[in-house]
């Protein structure tokens, strides 16, 4: 059987022979017009005067447009049509889409975008969370409260406390391919978009709309993205909708790409938080009460903030049974880019407050950390010891994994041994310090708007028995494409080369949700399984009657079909099924069961099961330069029964890298007026080959999905991005070595925040 | 602006092309001569996604000139494999699964082969400094590097 073996990515021979074709390798008409937006240079005004004339007379410019000009709805927001597509007047961001130039080449469409002469009644922008909220500039009418208990009450009857506040920084997706799209004219108004997208039904949908057609006047088609992370969730509605646009209107296919420069000024990023608590616990470390306060930076469009906020308010407990805890999220709308999803959609935030507050009792009460995380545990399912194992929105944790995976990592990584040696090693050295944590994750599965945890699939088997795979999931590198074929495969017993994967395209598989979530193997691999065995059965009662057999007995394995006492090749019964009239077409579809979920109250069944994950992470400081190096990481995660361990053990790596990442090097920076500083790789440093932890030990945990879902496998692509907590939480544990000073670092912690919390804790300043 | 008559050589093919002075060797490749391999991931030589050598010399073919390539010898990922026959850093690097998206790969292989070609018994440190100028935003970079490793063992064993 395919399922569970270590296959390499599909496009992996493509990719090293430089031949996987992105948007951009497309091979395009000759005639294909180019298209560049002409941006904002302020942060919120109002447009008093446009004057393109220099844009229209630059050379190789074929068409200009404001949004005047556009055909139907100017909007390409994914929820409350807030998101122009074309300035409407009113500026929200520095960097917003004024103007649409179509040019004969890419750097000619670039060149002339620059050409604008555009003039403002510049209004004073709202560039932080505090202006924000003193400001009343919110989505939604008031802040989100959740809660569970008296959580006030509980930390004032408290034996002790600890209270602070912090700064969790945003992050870029700097997925490598930049946002991308060609729309090609098709007859009668019609239009194929090719685009990089998580989402091709999302781009189909507001593709209709800006051009005022109905969803089946276009068709869009994905094969492959160059990294998506949940940037290419709802920001590449922008190029496929321009593209569009043009192709109908010039009859010439349009390609849009974004330069990286564009991509990081123009696109969302993950939402930053400012995060305040308030923790109260007694004196062995057991947390009674807790309150959070989230302020979420949220953007100028509203985008899929309130979930990605809401999700952050369903991880304030992480791996915790908290007695009372109470969660204030304030949604804020400034003049930013719009903060869009990013892998993990919020839960890494909260995830990030509860470890802070973890740190900072532990530091209070002077005991081991681990030791602390243990003690507040969810009980494991099999040695229930608390009254209460609910989540703060009322949802039981019945598969609650860390106590064994904690037990297993703290052994193989050697943690108290090592924890012992730095100690020894710190006293003896004053400039350079080392530091160890452990953090542990459990994260939600389902998209917490209900509706969109369903999937279909269409699946054919050909008369010489070769089958063609398509479902409505996009492969953005995370290998999913590989693990549902590895599921057709074995559905049908046959080898991986009889199964073509195919592109992901809104003609075979309508009314898709976008691939996030971590959804994309649970929703789509079922939804394959269904239509599987749909062809088996109707395959096994053709073939039982033409041997006098019972149909339930037909077997199909080892690239055979066993009916009766007869061994049929498949791609022979493939033949004669078809020769017998039977269908060989067939589509699937799945909804996920058992959800439930109020978001406005707070309450009920959100998510189907949990993904866990643990991880150590070892650094060392340098006082005088704030510079540190992940020196070691040891990591244990949950994937399940694995559908395929090496793209998972994959995942889990790249997650942890980029969620340490995002805590320690990748630092959004904005001036006073709004402009993002950090534009390229040259000033937004991602980790490098060179960041990577020197010793770096990942497995997966042996076990099972408690959870009826595709062959007992979990979710792997955003659980372990949440892991990189422990980086900084090491961060925090070495700058502890400085001094008695509790450290209260921000995020990122940058070497510039390391050396200020050093000389906080070492001098008090 | 008038075009430049340029001649050189990629991946061993003697090639003529016209180009634009300001147009880069990045643009060349991928716009004129069909050669896609090399991505553009930055435009500004700070992501290692169109590398690419020039007489040896490993560079980002969006610093390059078009014209620069006039009379050298330029090779790209799509010159690495021998027809159907990958090179062993190829198969290294479908074996270990030392990619995802893919986008930075041909520029990573390019950029191996060239430390490989210097330097064939590369310590784990001195290969992951050679490549700290090729991003990659999905692996976390541990397969790559043992994937270069293990490559450059089994090309020392062949030699």
């Amino acid at each position: 059987m395919s399922v569970a073996k270590p296959l390499p990515h599909d496009a992996a021979k493509l990719h090293v022979t430089g031949t996987a074709r992105y948007i951009d390798d497309i091979p395009v008409p000759a005639d294909c017009l180019h298209l560049a937006f002409g941006l904002s240079t302020i942060a919120k005004g109002r447009i008093t005067a446009m004057d393109l004339d220099a844009v229209r007379n630059s050379p190789g410019v074929v068409d200009v447009l404001t949004a005047d000009d556009l055909p139907a709805e100017n909007d390409v927001s994914p929820s409350i049509h807030d998101e122009p597509l074309l300035s409407d007047g009113s500026v929200h961001y520095l960097g917003q889409p004024l103007f649409l130039v179509a040019a004969t080449s890419h750097r000619a469409a670039r060149v002339a975008a620059s050409k604008g002469d555009v003039t403002y009644d510049e209004e004073e922008a709202l560039l932080t969370v505090e202006a924000a909220l003193q400001a009343n500039s919110r989505f939604e009418d008031g802040p989100r409260i959740y809660s569970k208990g008296d959580a006030a009450a509980a930390i004032d009857g408290a034996a002790r406390m600890v209270e602070g506040s912090f700064d969790l920084g945003g992050q870029e997706h700097f997925y490598l391919e930049s946002q991308a799209a060609m729309a090609m004219p098709q007859e009668s108004g019609d239009v194929l978009v090719a685009s990089s997208t998580q989402h091709p039904t999302e781009i189909q949908h507001k593709v209709a709309d800006g051009l005022g057609v109905p969803m089946h006047s276009v068709r869009v088609e994905t094969r492959r993205m160059g990294g998506g992370f949940g940037g290419k969730e709802s920001q590449g509605n922008a190029l496929a909708v321009s593209c569009a646009i043009v192709a109908v209107k010039t009859g010439r296919a349009a390609k849009m790409r974004y330069d990286r420069d564009d991509d990081m000024v123009i696109t969302g990023k993950r939402h930053a938080f400012k995060i305040s608590y308030r923790a109260g616990f007694d004196e062995e470390g057991h947390l009674q009460g807790v309150e959070f306060l989230h302020l979420v930076n949220c953007g100028w469009a509203q985008d899929l903030s309130l979930p990605v906020a809401d999700r952050a308010m369903l991880h304030a407990d992480n791996a915790y049974a908290i007695p009372a805890i109470r969660i204030e999220s304030h949604r804020l709308k400034t003049n930013l880019q719009s903060f869009t999803a990013y892998r993990g959609f919020g839960g890494p935030q909260g995830m990030v407050g509860i470890e802070r507050v973890m740190d900072h009792v532990a530091h209070d009460l002077g005991i081991d950390p681990v030791e602390l995380r243990k003690r507040n545990y969810y009980d494991a399912p099999d040695n229930r010891v608390r009254a209460d194992n609910t989540t703060p929105y009322g949802q039981e944790v019945i598969d609650f994994e860390l106590h064994g995976m904690t037990d297993k990592l703290l052994d193989t990584s050697n943690y108290a041994t090592r924890k012992a040696e730095i100690a020894e090693w710190n006293a003896k050295n004053d400039r350079l310090k080392r530091g160890i944590a452990f953090s542990p994750v459990k994260f939600g599965i389902s998209f917490t708007l209900t509706h969109l945890n369903q999937a279909g699939a269409l699946v054919h088997i050909y008369q010489d028995g070769s089958v063609h795979l398509n479902h409505g999931g996009t492969e953005m590198g995370q290998g999913l494409f590989q693990k549902v074929a590895q599921v057709a495969a074995s559905r049908f017993g046959i080898g991986m080369h009889l199964v073509k994967i195919t592109a992901t395209d809104t003609a075979k598989v309508p009314n898709t949700s976008a691939t996030a979530a971590s959804s994309g193997a649970d929703l789509n691999g079922m939804a394959v399984k269904v239509a599987c065995d749909t062809l088996r059965d109707r395959m096994a009662a053709y073939l039982s009657e033409q041997h006098q057999c019972d149909a339930a007995s037909v077997r199909f394995e080892g690239g055979n079909v066993h009916v009766g006492e007869n061994v049929i090749p498949f791609e022979k019964a493939a033949a004669q099924c078809y020769q017998g009239r039977i269908s060989l077409s067939a589509t699937g579809f799945y909804k996920t069961p058992k959800l439930k979920w109020d978001r406005i109250k707070g309450e009920g069944r959100p998510f189907f099961y949990f993904s866990y994950g643990a991880a150590i992470t070892e650094v060392v400081t340098d006082k005088l330069t704030g510079e540190y190096r992940i020196l070691r990481t040891d990591i244990l995660h949950d994937a399940g029964a694995t559908l395929n361990p090496v793209l998972d053990i994959g995942q889990v790596e790249g997650a942890y890298v980029q969620g340490a990442g995002w805590l320690t090097t990748e630092e959004l920076v904005w001036n006073d007026k709004g402009r993002l500083a950090t534009h390229a790789p040259s000033t937004y440093k991602i980790p490098a080959c060179s960041d990577r932890p020197d010793v770096f030990n990942v497995d997966l945990w042996d076990g099972k999905n408690r959870e009826d879902t595709i062959y007992r496998s979990k979710a792997v692509g955003e659980p372990p991005f949440n892991l990189g907590i422990s980086a900084w939480l090491a961060l925090s544990d070495a700058v502890g070595a400085y001094g008695d000073a509790y450290p209260a670092i921000n995020a990122p912690a940058t070497s510039e925040e390391v050396w200020r919390s050093i000389r906080r804790v070492s001098d008090g300043v | 602006m008038s075009k430049v008559h340029v001649t050189t050589s990629i991946n061993g093919d003697s090639t003529e092309y016209l180009c634009d002075p300001r147009e880069t060797l990045l643009d060349v490749l991928r716009d004129q001569l069909n050669l896609t391999g090399a991505k553009e991931g930055c435009g500004t030589g700070d992501c290692g996604a169109c590398s690419v050598t020039m007489d040896d010399r490993l560079v980002c073919s969006c610093l390059v000139l078009g014209v620069e390539a006039e009379g050298k010898e330029i090779k790209t990922v799509e010159g690495i494999a021998e027809g159907e026959t990958l090179h062993p850093l190829q198969r290294k690097f479908i074996e270990h699964a030392a990619l995802q998206c893919g986008v930075c790969t041909p520029g990573i292989l390019i950029a191996a082969k060239s430390l490989l070609e210097k330097n064939p018994d590369p310590t784990e440190t001195e290969v992951r400094y050679w490549l700290a100028g090729n991003l990659c935003r999905c692996t976390g970079y541990d397969k790559i590097i043992r994937a270069v490793m293990d490559a450059a063992a089994e090309m020392r064993e062949a030699a």
